[in-house]
């Protein structure tokens, strides 16, 4: 891991008190109740994992706090200063990014049409490609810059994403990990570049997790859902919970991944 | 004014088949639309609408059908409401339904062509309108070119807004969307300019072909470029040198002009698939 260079988000600084309040949250879709009733409270520098069986919401839970899906209930984030602030910044990393392998989009492209805003301006060129590569140290993917979207990695593309959704720097991250497509190696950077980033930044992250190996070793606060919530506290207290035993069975710190599904 | 342009036109192609006025005419329309289709074809592939542009095209087919049975004064200002207005259907009912567009996009297209060919061939006129469907590039008059050249600068101004939000939502629609982009206007206002170019260019391109005008160079483009600025720069290219040589040789071969740009941008594109295959 080389070193974080912080610099470019000077001034961005958290005391450790802010934290984002999820109340009552539920989603229906149709006649369907697929999450009820669910209250989280999120501190800054926090990273919270999401756990359950496949089907249990996870993935929809992080679409609703993202208002990509409607949802009943309240999301409030407060800032250091314990002043409302309303909504968080949100970056958001999705589960698998679905787009056309075979087109002509470099990771630059990507770059600057996701921090473009209004109109264009000639003679920024290698301004923007500057700060396109400071974002991408974060996650020590610079040599990436050049390389087409299709011809990335599992994991490449995952960091790749990391760096943008950390771009501007948010309140609120919230991670979808994804089921397939990432070697174990591959994986293990991405958990350790959270992890550090977590601490640099003061980032109130949100992870759904199919891994519980890899959630035990860097989740601060474990949250066991299925359909609503059903336990949450740190990974020792959770994984040794009863209601863990139910959703898991006895087998469940077993090495490995428990669910290979296709995430909901 | 077009004097001018002529003039600078034989200093610059001192070539016989540029003798006549309208060759030159045809010259310039080709260097004004032609750069149009390669920009905006970039995005109809990018996004897979490849068959809806081509229903576009339909749409803007009733439209002029429409405006010479109700003897409107300029047949393509109804075409280009009509278009516009299929177009935004089209898009609304695309974004509502979950399901495969590819059907109801066909229902709309082939109703549209249906209704645009009865409507032409009443009372047994329909040789009156046979030239919407080949398209007549060599009867462009020097007026119509002035209307293309500000349909040009308005496209292009209308694209330096939107082209980044515009690839962003082609790469993914859900990551746009969680960058704060309004994908639906996006989507509408992108459409709308397609149907505008192809409801204007149809009455010298034709109807059979103005989409394949659209697609072969950013699909020929796509198979070289490496990223996005290649991808637009060298997809205007290929639709520029294939309405250049295009124009000339339907003038040796005494062919439609259309079609035979069509057919320069074909061979492009297998040139280029060609040089894929060579790379990789």
């Amino acid at each position: 891991m080389k070193e974080i260079n912080p610099s470019q988000y000077k001034g961005f600084a958290c005391s450790g008190l802010c934290c984002t309040k999820i109340e009552k949250f539920g989603v229906n879709i149709g006649s369907n109740v697929i999450l009820e009733d669910i209250d989280l409270h999120i501190h800054c520098g926090e990273l919270t994992a999401i756990v359950g069986p496949n089907g249990a919401g996870k993935s929809t839970l992080l679409k609703a706090i993202l208002g990509d899906i409607k949802h009943t209930g309240k999301l409030n984030y407060l800032d250091e200063k314990g002043e409302r602030t309303g909504n968080p910044l949100i970056g958001y990393v999705p589960q698998h990014l679905e787009f056309d392998s075979g087109s002509p989009v470099s990771v630059l492209d990507l770059f600057k049409a996701s921090l473009y805003k209004g109109a264009p301006l000639l003679g920024r060129r290698r301004k923007s490609r500057n700060t396109v590569l400071e974002s991408l140290s974060i996650v020590n993917a610079q040599h990436l810059i050049d390389r087409r979207l299709g011809a990335l990695s599992g994991g490449e593309l995952q960091r790749v994403l990391l760096a943008l959704a950390l771009d501007p720097i948010p309140d609120l991250l919230l991670l979808d990990e994804p089921v397939s497509g990432i070697d174990q190696k591959g994986m293990d950077l991405f958990y350790k570049t959270v992890s550090l980033l977590r601490e640099k930044y003061d980032l109130s992250i949100i992870l759904v997790s199919h891994d519980l190996d890899l959630v035990e070793r860097y989740a601060d606060r474990v949250i066991l859902i299925n359909k609503t919530l059903l336990i949450e506290g740190n990974p020792a207290e959770v994984f040794s919970s009863p209601q863990a035993t139910q959703v898991f069975g006895q087998t469940r710190f077993g090495r490995g991944q428990y669910d290979q599904g296709e995430g909901e | 004014m077009p004097s001018l342009i002529y003039d600078t036109l034989d200093i610059i192609l001192p070539f016989e088949w540029l003798n006549y006025a309208f060759m030159k005419n045809a010259l310039l329309a080709v260097l004004l639309i032609s750069p149009l289709f390669g920009l905006l074809g970039t995005m109809v592939v990018s996004n897979k609408m490849a068959f809806f542009s081509d229903a576009l095209g339909h749409g803007a087919f009733t439209g002029i059908a429409i405006g010479a049975i109700f003897g409107l004064m300029n047949p393509v200002l109804a075409a280009a409401f009509f278009s516009l207005l299929f177009a935004v259907l089209i898009t609304i009912i695309k974004e509502k339904s979950r399901e495969s567009t590819d059907t109801i996009i066909g229902v709309f297209s082939s109703l549209a062509v249906a209704l645009g060919l009865v409507l032409m061939s009443m009372g047994g006129s329909f040789n009156k309108y046979s030239s919407y469907l080949i398209g007549d590039l060599l009867s462009i008059s020097p007026g119509e070119i002035g209307a293309l050249a500000i349909v040009f600068a308005t496209v292009i101004i209308i694209w330096a807004f939107i082209s980044k939000r515009l690839l962003l939502v082609s790469i993914n629609r859900s990551l746009a969307a969680s960058r704060g982009i309004k994908t639906l206007p996006v989507e509408m206002i992108f459409t709308a300019i397609v149907a505008l170019i192809v409801t204007v260019s149809i009455q010298w391109v034709g109807l059979l072909i103005v989409n394949s005008m659209l697609v072969l160079p950013a699909a020929a483009a796509r198979n070289i470029a490496r990223n996005n600025r290649q991808y637009t720069v060298i997809s205007i290219l290929i639709a520029l040198i294939s309405g250049f040589w295009g124009l000339i040789g339907s003038y040796y071969l005494n062919t439609a002009t259309g079609a035979t740009i069509v057919l320069v941008s074909g061979i492009l594109f297998f040139v280029s698939l060609a040089f894929k295959r060579v790379r990789s």
